[in-house]
Formats: structure tokens, C-alpha cells, sequence
């Protein structure tokens, strides 16, 4: 049994073989002249058209303060929101009571970019970076420390304001 | 061994060495020259990181297709697999030998070397390899060739999309090679003969035979499309359905190998419709037409060289704007639109010439144009009259729907 096709009337000219072909042909030699969209990308991180969003959300990095210490205070909250678990606070406290991470560490394969470490940070001390090159040659170097994060130099994200959806 | 027979093959000898050496520097280019166009059309750049405006490109690739690992399947039939590139390669080479590519070059040497002997040559020396009396027969016949190579492909490496590969192209190039050869009947009636060098004085003395036969020109292109396996028609790679049909189990070298035999076919196709069609390496006017010099040779070769690469770029250029066939559709425009049309428009033609043979007008410029005056209503014709729903659709689809 044939198998059923159904025909759509078309207009001639929509049908063409010949006509339809050479039409085709005049289109791609119009693209062939346009301007082209390639960013040629190592020499060229963003163009007029394309740049990274100020939300984004990539690998982390600890704000220091004036003497370059790390600013957080190891309230424990960012472990505790992480939905990946891929923070590790271990605080410390010294002799005058300023509460200090013994050990900061953030597992960049377990994390998720979801951004609310950031959100939930009292002390504006741990941000998700807008940044994007992170190749290494070793797993073990997917786990970030504390040095490391404060060393990082890229920009933070903004996240999302929910008072101001559309980033006003 | 006489001297003129040593001065022959000597000349030989450097016309083979140089003509496929540059034919390779050729192929290197084509591929280049594909994947810049295929960007531009598409809106982007290219490959432009290798070299100046990345020519070196494929240089690049063939280091490193020299370099991979060369697998070789488990079930393979090992000596089919093995040859296999070599049979699509050859073919697609030789296929240069008959083309003349320049006016003929004023060579005269006598000397003698302290082993070898004296060498002798003089006169002018024809600007193509083998000037062979069979002409574009030999085309034909070994330009079929190249289907074995794919077939042994598909069939040696024990894997079905690889033999489904093979099957298509088996059934496409001889499908098409019909139409193919016989949109060459046409230049034969017209030139009365099948050598080329001998076709292109022919269109030196009177006009290109584009002119003479510019349909048969449109369907033997639409043809050469199909037996090179391009886009349109490349069915037998098909890589959205075959992986990549006959060559899916083939890495580096010989896979490279079925690359270069791909675009040696492209390059030879186009040199081909330019000699036929185009008068070969003629330069309009009659400048090239006096004694052979070195200077006429070269402006012949450049002109010949322009000519191949206009059409390699309308290859190209058709490639990546059509989709590709469906099987069925692709056996129904070679077998009932391709064959019909071009066995219509031989024995229009042969009408043609032979009213003009009784009316007593000898081959020239007047023949041309009239000529020319007929294929431009044939043309008209199948562009306005015949297209899709009317004659040239292969199924004919009733208003229920069943083919």
C-alpha cells in the first residue's frame, strides 16, 4: 500500500525547480557580500553587538579588605545555602574575637553558578565572577582556596534585584 | 633509443611532473577556497589563522591527517579497504592527462648528456599531456571508474551505513553517467569530433560552443554535479543519514586520500566544462591565435586557470545554497527528466545542424548564432514552459496523493 501524501496546492512560482534554484542561488551570493558576525575571539572578547551580561554567573571570587585579608567572616551561611554542598568553611577565631575561615574551599566541578552565596553573604565577601576562561590541566585544581579566590581579579556579578527585574 | 624519442619523453616527463604537481597545489587551494566561500555564504569568516588569509590551511590538515592513527576495522576485508582509496584517487587524476591547459609552447633543445645520451626536440610543444585521439571518450570511461573506488569503500568496511554509501553512488553514477555522456553527444554534432585540442581550435575559428549548446552545457553541469558526488546530489556521504556513508571507517591518510580524489574530480569537471564549453584556453579575440611564444602560452594557461576556478567557485557556490535530494528523487530527475531531456534536445539538434548542413551554411560564426538562436528557446522554453509540474518533475502526484 502506497503510503498517503498529502498535496498542497502551491502557487507555481513557489514550486519551480529551475526558477526556485537560481532564486536560491542570487540569496547566498547576497550573503556572500554581507558584512560577516564572526568575533575573532582571542584578540577580541566583545564586540558593539555581543559582551558578557553583568549577571553572569562564573567561578568565584573572595573580596579582600584594605589589608588584603579575605572579608568573610565564617558565618557559615554560604554552605549553608548551597544547594551543590560544594563550600567548605572551616571558622576560626582570634584572640581579639574576629571570627576568620581556617579553611575556604569551593568545588567549581560541584557548583552550580546558582549565585546564592553571594545573595545570602552578610559581608559582600564571596561573589560569582563574570568570567568564563577556566581550563586547567589537573582536576585537583577545580578546587579553589581561600588564596586563590581572593587572588581572583576578574568582575562580580551584579545578580538579579528582584525590585528592579529588568536591571534599570 | 633515438634522440627525438629521448627529447619526447624528457618533454613528457616535465609536462606530468609539473601539471599534477600544480594540480595538486590546486586541489590544496579548491579546499581552502570551499571552506572560505561556505563561511562567507553563511556569514562568517573562515579559516584565516594559518598563514596569510589562512592559505596554509590545508597544509595544516594534511600534517595532521598524515599524523593520526590509521584504523583499520576489525571486520574490514583488509585489501579492498586498503584499495579502495587508491581506485577513487586515480581515476580522478588521470582524468587530467587528456585536458589542454595553454596554447602550445615553442620548445627547441638538441644537447647531450655524458650517460644518457642526445637529446632532441623541436618545435612547439602541445600544452597537454596525452593528446589522445579518443578525446572526451576517455573522460567518460574512466571518470566511471571512480565508482568503483566508492563501492569498494562501502562494501570492505563491514558497516552498513558505509554499504548503504556505496549503494547509493553505485546506483547515482551510473544513473547519471548516462545523461552525462549523452550531453556530450551534442559537442560531437556540433565539432565532429571527440579530441579536445582539436575541439578547442574549433571554437578558437568560430565561437564557444556555449553559445552552440548552452543546454546541453546546463544538463551535462547538472550531471557533472551528480557524478561528482557535490551537493546537491551527494548522496552517497549524505552525513545527516550515513554518518558518512562509504567513508565513515576511514581516518587520516586514506580517508584524506577519498578528499583529494573528491575535489581532483571537482577540479578535472571544471577544466572539462571549460575546455568543452568554453573554448578551453582561448582568449576572445584572435591575439592567441598566432605563432606560439612563451607569453601567449602563459596568458593561454592563466585564462585556462580562470576559466576552471569560475566554475570550480559556481560548484561551491551551488553546494551550499541547494539542499540535498531524496534517493527517490534523485533517481527520478536523472532517469525521467535528465535522459528524456537530453535525448529531446540531441535529436532537436541534430535536426538543427542538419537543416543547416542542407542549407548549405558551413561551420563558422553564423552557424553559431543560429544555433545559439535555437538553444536560447529550448532554454526559455524549459525554464518557463517545462519546470516542475509540468514536464520536468520526475513523480507526478495525483490529486489523492499516491505517486
Amino acid at each position: 500500500m502506497a503510503i498517503r501524501v498529502v498535496v498542497v496546492k502551491r502557487p507555481e512560482r513557489e514550486i519551480s525547480y529551475l526558477r526556485a534554484a537560481l532564486k536560491g542561488m542570487a540569496m547566498t551570493f547576497r550573503h556572500l557580500l554581507q558584512k560577516k558576525f564572526t568575533m575573532q575571539y582571542p584578540e577580541q572578547r566583545s564586540t558593539d553587538d555581543w559582551s558578557l551580561s553583568p549577571r553572569w554567573r562564573g567561578t568565584h571570587r573572595m573580596l579582600t579588605d584594605e589589608q588584603g585579608r579575605a572579608k568573610c567572616v565564617a558565618c557559615g551561611l554560604c554552605p549553608q545555602i548551597c544547594p551543590a554542598n560544594c563550600i567548605k568553611l572551616v571558622p576560626g577565631e582570634d584572640e581579639v574575637g574576629h571570627r576568620y575561615p581556617l579553611i575556604y574551599e569551593i568545588d567549581e566541578f560541584r557548583c552550580v553558578f546558582c549565585g546564592y552565596c553571594q545573595e545570602v553573604c552578610p559581608e559582600e565577601a564571596i561573589h560569582v565572577g563574570v568570567h568564563y576562561e577556566n581550563a586547567e590541566y589537573e582536576r585537583e585544581r577545580f578546587v579553589y582556596d581561600l588564596e586563590r579566590l581572593c587572588a581572583q581579579t576578574h568582575p562580580v556579578s551584579t545578580l538579579w534585584d528582584p525590585s528592579d527585574p529588568k536591571g534599570e | 633509443m633515438t634522440p627525438e624519442l629521448k627529447g619526447f619523453l624528457l618533454v613528457s616527463g616535465i609536462k606530468v611532473s609539473v601539471a599534477f604537481g600544480t594540480l595538486f597545489l590546486i586541489i590544496a587551494f579548491v579546499t581552502w577556497l570551499e571552506r572560505r566561500v561556505a563561511a562567507w555564504i553563511q556569514n562568517r569568516i573562515g579559516p584565516n589563522r594559518v598563514g596569510p588569509f589562512g592559505l596554509f590551511q590545508p597544509i595544516a590538515d594534511g600534517i595532521k591527517n598524515f599524523v593520526k592513527e590509521e584504523l583499520l576495522p576489525g571486520q574490514a576485508d583488509r585489501t579492498l579497504f586498503i584499495l579502495a582509496p587508491a581506485m577513487a584517487f586515480v581515476p580522478s587524476l588521470l582524468l587530467f592527462a587528456v585536458i589542454p591547459f595553454a596554447a602550445p609552447l615553442p620548445v627547441s633543445f638538441d644537447f647531450t648528456l655524458p650517460v644518457l645520451g642526445r637529446f632532441v626536440h623541436v618545435g612547439p610543444v602541445s600544452m597537454v599531456i596525452a593528446d589522445l585521439p579518443i578525446g572526451f571518450l576517455f573522460i567518460l570511461a574512466i571518470s566511471s571508474l571512480a565508482v568503483y573506488g566508492i563501492v569498494f569503500a562501502g562494501w570492505s568496511s563491514g558497516n552498513k551505513y558505509s554499504l548503504l554509501g556505496g549503494l547509493r553512488s553505485s546506483a547515482q553514477m551510473v544513473s547519471y553517467e548516462i545523461a552525462m555522456g549523452m550531453s556530450l553527444v551534442p559537442v560531437l554534432l556540433v565539432g565532429g569530433n571527440v579530441k579536445l585540442t582539436e575541439l578547442v581550435r574549433l571554437q578558437q575559428d568560430s565561437l564557444w560552443f556555449i553559445l552552440a549548446l548552452t543546454v546541453g552545457f546546463v544538463l551535462f553541469a547538472i550531471s557533472a554535479l551528480a557524478e561528482n558526488n557535490r551537493l546537491p546530489f551527494d548522496l552517497p556521504e549524505a552525513e545527516g543519514e550515513l554518518v558518512g556513508g562509504y567513508h565513515t571507517e576511514y581516518s587520516s591518510m586514506r580517508f584524506a586520500t577519498f578528499f583529494l580524489a573528491e575535489y581532483g574530480a571537482l577540479v578535472t569537471m571544471s577544466a572539462l566544462m571549460a575546455t568543452l564549453f568554453f573554448g578551453g584556453w582561448d582568449i576572445p579575440g584572435s591575439w592567441d591565435e598566432g605563432e606560439p611564444s612563451v607569453i601567449v602560452s602563459l596568458a593561454t594557461l592563466a585564462m585556462f586557470l580562470a576559466k576552471t576556478f569560475f566554475f570550480i567557485l559556481c560548484y561551491i557556490w551551488i553546494r551550499w545554497t541547494l539542499p540535498r535530494f531524496r534517493f527517490d528523487q534523485l533517481m527520478a530527475l536523472g532517469w525521467k527528466v535528465m535522459l528524456p531531456l537530453v535525448l529531446t534536445y540531441i535529436m532537436i539538434l541534430a535536426t538543427a545542424v542538419w537543416a543547416f548542413d542542407t542549407a548549405g551554411l558551413a561551420f563558422g560564426r553564423t552557424y553559431v548564432v543560429a544555433l545559439f538562436g535555437v538553444n536560447v528557446v529550448l532554454l526559455l522554453a524549459i525554464l518557463w514552459g517545462l519546470d516542475r509540474n509540468r514536464i520536468i518533475w520526475g513523480q507526478r502526484l495525483t490529486r489523492e496523493g499516491s505517486v
